[in-house]
């Protein structure tokens, strides 16, 4: 049968949805059988253009999804069914919501008929999940299916990025019409701006050739709007120093020297003290969370603010602004560029370089430096190894806590799309469902895990979805047998009483491991790390988890404690 | 500051939770709402009440505007506008005495008696917030059985208009 007649034969809302996630290019999706969505299951063994991973728990299948959108340039897709399907993916759309991840997640739903009676698996997911989803959507009848699906992808990943849930009764997937996949979309509520104002474009060019003593600091803005070549180019042309939010690493390459590290709680002394005194700050793609601005009233109290962000709702929210640009990174970047070229200034050479002299002084205190001289694994040492020996190229998804920042500050990053970690949400139990969806998009590249024994607990289950689809992970845990940042701060903060953060009776890792299908070492000497490390990445068909024992006493610095300002660093 | 928020919005289930519930996470301010399907029925117009200082007013529009389901809105409050707002009141009107009273402050204040029981008045009375307050300050002497109030529609005068 030829496309055109067969698409004028009415087909089921299940066979619906596969031919609009082809339609979409979508190739793999992640999710979980249940009741509601059989009729879909069905129909998805039916054609074998979509691929289906089996997770183990739905929470998995969002975060898995979200790993595969986070490292690539593609929406990520889920699939699960009504009720305990849907609330357990709650997690992974709140936690793809707060760092603005392109995600569909479609949830089955009791039949029509059944709506609001209470039905066997039945939740009120749209309810539910509104207020941590860009959108979403309900789909009554059959008829709407595909232009919904089409709404679904064009709203998630247009504008500011986000997740958006559609959810699908039982008997729209049994139902029949004609399949037509809509080519575009018009949707007259929602346009967001792509291209900057020009006035204030110029405004911008102005503010940022006049400055003495400028920072440029960019966040996951830059990731997600594909900016980070224009950002490299645009900082180089410039000569400011630049820093990372946690969000945004990898958005300009690392090992460039004018690269002073991620700021903000755990970032660096320079990074922060370079913010402090800033008489211009270039803030792009970035939203002023309180995690970098520390106290709001401390913050950057000598600078005027340039802002560019998709999301006008994001400017002068947490800090106001002096030159405001909705638009979205790169083409509003590619504009900053041809407008400092058009403006014909430069940058005041004599400032910049008595503005450098002092950022390399704050360098000298060389913050992130630590003591290995205890005998005891330090983690920032196994992170360190992890970079050197992975050659800087390795794809990095971490957990929630220390290793986290540990692995934020001691991996450098040098391109984009590397680094996955759960900033805005901290969810703890990410890393492992992250890392399988960026080896689903990237299926030849090296992806680590850096986690640790409390955080890899949470999402454990997974390791049987590995064995399964054979996905040779390299997870480091970080094992310092404690909930290390509950710990640091119990330490600081409440006189050492250590409330429920000692993790009591821990699994045996490499068994664990081992009864997965996976290999499992345990590291306990510093002389092995290295060793370890490169037997890992040696086994490249198979998952292997690297239990390294580390330095229980271990503390995250530097660091801004909660209400400080930026210039208010404990540096040991 | 008092604002009075105009909004467009899809005639879909589920847009006015998605205000509702916009406002109640921010933790912003509802002093009342509004909303009814326009002469467009796939467009419902909502007004909102709504208090704040300039800062949050405008995270309270930016916030608004980024929801899926709103095509426009206007912050009447930046404009020369009108706003009205409609009671229904039923007022205890045994005696004679107080049948004559009532119907005189209802002339007085424009209301008119729209329905008339044995021994009570319904009392329709449109205008602005306060008119309507000082009008149930002067029923006081009165019983009051029931007193419903529509919440603030607005419009702009003039040339502006919110239209899509």
């Amino acid at each position: 049968m030829s496309e055109s007649a067969s698409s004028a034969t009415a087909i089921t809302g299940a066979e619906i949805f596969c031919r609009s996630l082809q339609a979409e290019g979508v190739e793999v999706v992640f999710g979980y059988p249940g009741g509601a969505v059989l009729h879909i299951y069905d129909a998805l063994y039916r054609q074998d253009k979509v691929s289906h991973v089996l997770v183990r728990h739905e929470q998995g299948a969002v975060h898995a999804a979200e790993g595969y959108a986070k490292s690539s340039d593609k929406p990520g897709v889920a699939l699960v069914t009504s009720g305990p399907g849907a609330t357990n993916a709650i997690t992974g759309i709140a936690d793809a919501y707060m760092d603005s991840v392109p995600l569909v997640v479609f949830t089955g739903q009791v039949p029509t008929s059944m709506i609001g009676n209470d039905a066997f698996q039945e939740v009120d997911t749209v309810g539910i999940t509104r207020p941590c989803v860009k959108h979403n959507f309900l789909v009554k009848d059959v008829k709407d299916l595909a232009s919904t699906i089409k709404k679904a992808f064009y709203v998630a990943t247009t504008g500011r990025p986000g997740p958006v849930v559609v959810d699908i009764p039982k008997d729209v997937t049994a139902d029949t019409c004609v399949f037509e996949y809509p080519e575009s979309i018009h949707m007259r509520s929602y346009n967001p701006t792509t291209k900057g104002h020009t006035g204030q474009i110029r405004k911008a060019v102005d503010l940022i050739l006049s400055a003495k003593q400028p920072m440029i600091y960019t966040g996951g803005g830059v990731i997600l709007g594909r900016g980070s070549e224009a950002l490299t180019e645009f900082t180089r042309q410039l000569g400011y120093p630049i820093t990372n939010t946690l969000m945004g690493l990898g958005g300009y390459p690392a090992s460039d020297k004018q690269f002073l590290g991620m700021l903000g709680m755990h970032g660096t002394y320079e990074a922060n003290m370079a913010m402090h005194h800033a008489d211009v700050l270039i803030a792009i793609g970035a939203r002023f969370d309180d995690r970098v601005t520390g106290n709001i009233e401390k913050f950057c109290p000598h600078a005027k603010i340039v802002h560019v962000d998709v999301d006008p709702s994001s400017i002068s929210k947490n800090v106001k602004v002096d030159v405001p640009i909705v638009g979205e990174v790169e083409p509003v970047l590619r504009e900053l560029i041809k407008g400092l070229n058009e403006a014909g200034g430069k940058p005041d050479a004599e400032a910049l370089a008595t503005w450098w002299k002092q950022i390399a002084e704050w360098q000298a205190q060389d913050c992130l430096k630590y003591d290995q001289t205890s005998g005891l694994i330090k983690p920032q040492y196994v992170v360190q190894k992890f970079w050197e020996l992975t050659e800087g190229d390795a794809y990095v998804t971490s957990d929630v806590g220390q290793h986290q920042m540990w692995a934020a500050q001691f991996y450098r990053f040098d391109k984009p799309n590397r680094w996955i970690n759960s900033g805005g949400l901290g969810t703890m139990g990410v890393g492992l469902p992250f890392a399988m969806g960026v080896q689903f998009a990237h299926p030849e590249a090296t992806v680590g895990c850096i986690t640790g024994e409390a955080s890899i607990q949470m999402c454990i289950q997974e390791l049987s979805t590995c064995f399964q689809y054979q996905l040779p992970l390299k997870i480091l845990n970080l094992n310092n047998r404690y909930l290390g940042m509950v710990r640091q701060w119990q330490e600081f903060f409440y006189q050492g009483r250590y409330a429920m953060s000692y993790m009591d009776a821990l699994p045996d890792f490499v068994k664990l491991a081992e009864a997965y299908g996976h290999v499992g070492i345990q590291i306990t000497q510093p002389g092995d790390v290295e060793g370890a490390i490169k037997e890992a990445l040696a086994q490249k068909d198979r998952l292997v988890f690297m239990d390294f024992i580390t330095d229980q006493s271990e503390n995250v610095y530097p660091m801004i404690p909660a209400g400080a300002g930026q210039n208010e660093m404990i540096l040991v | 500051m008092r604002h009075i928020i105009s909004v467009l919005l899809e005639n879909e289930a589920g847009a006015l939770s998605r205000v509702a519930g916009l406002f109640s996470a921010r933790g912003y301010n509802i002093e009342s709402l509004t909303v009814a399907p326009t002469d467009d029925p796939s467009l419902s117009r909502m007004t909102i009440v709504t208090s704040g200082s300039d800062e949050i007013v405008e995270q309270i529009t930016k916030q608004l505007n980024k929801l899926i389901d709103v095509i426009k809105l206007l912050d009447m409050t930046a404009y020369p506008h009108i706003e009205r707002e409609m009671a229904l009141v039923k007022v205890r009107v045994p005696e004679a005495a107080e049948r004559e009273e009532v119907k005189r402050l209802a002339d007085i204040f424009r209301g008119r008696i729209i329905d008339v029981a044995h021994d009570s008045y319904v009392i329709e009375i449109t205008g602005e917030g306060s008119k309507l307050d000082a009008f149930l300050v002067a029923l006081d002497a009165f019983t009051v059985l029931e007193v419903v109030r529509s919440g603030v529609m607005g419009i702009a005068r003039g040339d502006v208009a919110l239209q899509i």
